[in-house]
């Protein structure tokens, strides 16, 4: 298990810091009152608790912190109340996309596609799938009633933005799944109204044997504005990678975006719409490249130096007579 | 315990404070553990006697003062406290000079502090610490643009007893590492967390403590500032660019599709 594996401290060191910290908490508790909290925590703040290690899961990783939080709780009770009410809140804030049975696709549960806490809405197969966020899946599907889908003249709009955004995906992102979903006025029938769109863009990349999982999560808010015939574009990115093999190193990196267009026909908002997306993401990654250059060679070597400025080791001397400072500062050319 | 530990591991690095306080409070009976083997950011204190700052850990603290390597004093002031033994205290003395001089050499600034106590074993343990931080705000004109970095870096070494002129030595060293940026081109941009690495050697006394210690931390935190150049700025771009390889690479695949 790749828990194991991480922990380097050896038993020696262990019991090392163990015992220092006991002298410390015995001697504390001989004179003073007891500093340890002797109060005990009732069931709602223990399950407030492991709600808070549920959600902060990094992407792909919640079923490991749910073992390890099952161990450290040892009470299934608040585990499984506690797993009820962060599951789906975990699950549609990471857009995580599951598998409709009959090989109908991939549906995305978000905050977007929800019809009620269970039902998430496919609206390119216009398929309502039902799922079971602790597990994960997707239970069952049905179809789509008129009262959950668009309008055609929405539909006609959605389709197009899918359909393009599909194209832009395929074609930059390796792993990616997207969706778009009617967000506002999705029962409008003709020009006259605003309504707005939501394209949702996620990729995942989980690699536990090497510890390294990652994930990206694109959110674009289309605003069709009727009187000023404009399209409000609102983006925001998050990409996310954690790396535990030696420790724990985590990045987040977030962006928000604005944009507009004119308010076209269904095909042409589509491209444009896509163009847009596709010049802001590309334009991220590049300067997120350009970050991860100059990190390293300034904050980062700001930080340590490779080597002193005499390019050499630290002189550490050997030495019983002379004070080993006195010794090394002359080494160093230090006057004091 | 391990469960505890893996949590620790999988939460978001800037958020380790919390967790641990959530652990704490739920497994009570394990806080010595915990407190011992997780590392947080380390935190100051100005020894207002001797007029410098010194690192807060668990080594030097006691109920709630911590002990200054510089005047041996407990702040805030605390009786019947724990102190190393004069002969300790006399190689701490020493420690914390030369330490702060490989601190500047190779940090150029920076806090250092090292604390030692004695053991059960009749040997004794030492740790070395040093924060460092960075960081630059610029703006040019109404764009700001905030670069920062804070490198935390914990070194524990347990000491053996002396065998036929050589001694075990056991170092653990952990390094904390957060790089953040923020402006208008890139966003809000962090990297943060920590490695952390063990290394155990048997050396001659002759050559004298602190020597022996150095050299390890040196050698050590050297293999670790490289692992940590690659992970951070290795593997995590890498991971990026798996999710979503850049425009060039795209253009060249799709003649072949």
């Amino acid at each position: 298990m790749t828990n194991v594996s991480l922990e380097v401290i050896d038993g020696d060191n262990f019991s090392l810091r163990q015992t220092f910290i006991i002298e410390r908490l015995e001697a504390a508790m001989a004179d003073e009152e007891d500093e340890l909290p002797e109060t005990e925590l009732s069931y709602d703040q223990r399950k407030e608790i492991a709600k808070w290690f549920l959600l902060n899961a990094p992407a792909g990783e919640i079923n490991y912190v749910a073992k390890d939080l099952k161990a450290v709780l040892s009470d299934e009770e608040v585990y499984n109340e506690a797993a009820m009410e962060a599951f789906p809140v975990y699950n549609k804030s990471h857009m995580i996309c599951l598998e409709m049975p009959s090989r109908a696709g991939d549906v995305i549960v978000s905050s977007y596609s929800e019809i009620t806490e269970n039902e998430y809405l496919d609206p390119r197969t216009a398929q309502v799938a039902i799922v079971d966020h602790v597990k994960q899946i997707c239970t069952k599907v049905r179809p789509a009633n008129d009262e959950e889908l668009p309008s055609l003249y929405i539909e006609e709009y959605r389709y197009a933005l899918d359909a393009e955004i599909q194209r832009y995906v395929s074609e930059s992102y390796p792993k990616g799944m997207c969706a778009v979903n009617c967000v506002k006025g999705k029962d409008t029938e003709g020009p006259g109204s605003d309504f707005e769109l939501v394209v949702i863009i996620t990729a995942m990349r989980l690699s536990p044997q090497n510890f390294c999982n990652g994930s990206w999560r694109s959110v674009w808010n289309i605003d069709f504005q009727d009187e000023s015939q404009v399209l409000d574009i609102k983006g925001k990115l998050q990409v996310g990678a954690h790396y535990f093999e030696e420790g724990n190193v985590e990045l987040d990196a977030k962006k928000d975006f604005q944009d507009s267009t004119i308010f076209q026909s269904a095909d042409d908002c589509a491209m444009a719409i896509a163009n847009i997306i596709r010049h802001h993401e590309t334009e991220y990654l590049a300067s997120l490249e350009v970050a991860y250059s100059k990190l390293p060679d300034n904050t980062f070597k700001d930080l340590r130096r490779k080597l002193p400025v005499t390019r050499t080791l630290f002189p550490w001397q050997n030495t019983l007579q002379f004070s080993l400072t006195r010794e090394v500062e002359k080494e160093l050319g230090l006057g004091k | 315990m391990e469960a505890a530990l893996g949590l620790l591991r999988r939460m978001p690095p800037k958020q380790s404070e919390t967790a641990l306080s959530a652990l704490l409070s739920l497994i009570p009976q394990h806080s010595s553990d915990l407190l011992s083997q997780v590392d947080l950011p380390l935190q100051v204190l100005r020894d207002i006697e001797s007029g410098k700052d010194f690192i807060l850990c668990e080594y030097n603290r006691d109920a709630d003062s911590y002990r200054s390597p510089w005047s041996n004093k407990y702040l805030p002031p605390l009786e019947d406290a724990l102190y190393p033994s004069s002969e300790l205290r006399n190689l701490e003395v020493e420690a914390n000079d030369i330490f702060a001089i490989y601190r500047d050499q190779y940090y150029e600034g920076g806090i250092s502090s090292v604390y030692m106590w004695e053991d059960d074993n009749e040997g004794f343990v030492a740790c070395f610490l040093i924060k460092k931080e960075d960081g630059s705000k610029s703006g040019h004109g109404r764009r700001g643009c905030l670069e920062e970095g804070a490198w935390d870096a914990i070194h524990v070494i347990q000491v053996g007893p002396e065998e036929e002129e050589m001694a075990q030595y056991c170092l653990t060293s952990t390094i904390m590492l957060s790089l953040t940026t923020d402006d208008e081109s890139s966003g809000k941009f962090g990297l943060s967390g920590s490695i952390r690495r063990q290394m155990k050697m048997e050396l001659a006394v002759a050559d004298g403590h602190l020597c022996n210690m150095g050299r390890m931390i040196e050698e050590l935190e050297g293999k670790l500032r490289n692992s940590l150049d690659q992970v951070y700025f290795g593997k995590t771009r890498e991971m990026v660019c798996t999710l979503r390889p850049p425009a060039e690479i795209v253009q060249m695949r799709l003649p072949d599709t």
